[in-house]
């Protein structure tokens, strides 16, 4: 794969940065409440940006959409966000896309 | 400070956070079949682990990288989706923050969501600890999540050698997502912030690089962000609030 192992060293050298930035360079000082009210956000925004199109257009079906994939996608996100379950979400999403590899539709 | 106390702190942060070996074992397992799916060997996919310790910004990246984007937008993409890092490193630097310097460094290194929430809870539980109690908890935290998630990376990667590619691993990856953010959709704001960036991001879509992600997040943080900032002047304004 191109450049593997710089994804891997420079993701390495990012993350520690990420996470060392304050704890080892800004210590106790308080930052502006509105870089912070951005910063709770981005985990989900930047995830379902990632999966949308990969549920819309999936690769496997040559980005043609799919009505079993939206079905699993549907099933993870709701199930998800109803019971608060990692596992729960997985195991519906898994479960619909089991389903329809099995049952002849 | 005798030693006990520190062991018991240790031991207190093992036993907290054993029940996110379930959490960790699968994770990494699933990271180890996808990144061999994607082409990546063993030990490729177990550096991966160790070096970047970071799940989600991991899978974005193998997923990238198998869409031949360059090498510039799969580093910043990883960046993005591993954000919220600077914000544990933020909001646990009053605890932590005072240790000498080679122990943030290792706190830095093990500054992970399951360890970041074990530790911050208890911190804020018993505010009493010393600052010896709570890094000895934290780094009893990291000991059952970190390095089981290298071991079930290298059973995953194991594992992915032997599964056939045609049997459609595809989709395991926007499930996981899907299943890391829904639970986390708490308020309208955390609600807004997701749809917007997955519209936002399906209509920057045609945009090369894969810069429709970057496009779609933005959007998002600055829709959460903004429904939160009006929301709080309206407490404000609540009488008695």
């Amino acid at each position: 794969m191109k450049d593997l192992w710089i994804v891997i060293i420079g993701m390495g050298l990012g993350s520690f940065a990420l996470r060392f930035v304050f704890l080892g360079l800004v210590g106790d000082r308080a930052m502006p409440d509105w870089l912070l009210r951005h910063l709770r956000y981005t985990a989900v925004a930047v995830m379902p940006a990632l999966v949308a199109p990969l549920v819309i257009w999936p690769s496997a079906t040559g980005g043609e959409t799919d009505p079993l994939r939206l079905a699993a996608a549907a099933a993870a996100l709701i199930v998800g966000y109803f019971s608060k379950s990692l596992y729960g979400a997985v195991g519906a999403g898994a479960a619909v896309m089991i389903a329809g590899a099995w049952l002849p539709i | 400070m005798d030693g006990t106390d520190v062991m018991s702190s240790y031991w207190r942060g093992v036993r907290n956070a054993l029940p996110f070996l379930f959490v960790v074992g699968p994770f990494g397992m699933l990271f180890g079949v996808v990144a061999t799916d994607a082409g990546l060997n063993i030990f490729e996919t177990l550096m991966f682990s160790i070096v970047v310790i970071a799940g989600a910004a991991q899978f974005t990246a193998v997923q990238l990288m198998q869409d031949n984007a360059p090498t510039i937008v799969v580093l910043v993409s990883a960046m993005a989706v591993n954000l919220r890092m600077a914000m544990y490193s933020a909001s646990i630097t009053p605890h932590l923050g005072p240790l000498p310097l080679w122990k943030r460094m290792f706190v830095a290194y093990f500054l992970v969501d399951q360890v970041y929430a074990a530790s911050i809870i208890d911190y804020e539980e018993r505010p009493q600890q010393s600052l010896t109690e709570k890094f000895a908890f934290f780094m009893g935290v990291a000991t059952p999540i970190c390095p089981p998630w290298y071991l079930f990376t290298l059973v995953g990667a194991w594992a992915g050698e032997a599964v056939p590619p045609e049997l459609g691993l595809d989709f395991v990856l926007p499930i996981a997502f899907i299943a890391l953010f829904a639970p986390a959709l708490r308020t309208g704001a955390h609600r807004a912030a997701a749809l917007v960036a997955a519209l936002m991001a399906l209509a920057f879509a045609f945009l090369p690089y894969n810069l429709g992600l970057i496009v779609g997040a933005v959007a998002g943080m600055m829709a959460g962000a903004e429904i939160e900032r009006r929301a709080g002047m309206q407490a404000d304004r609540r009488p008695g609030a």
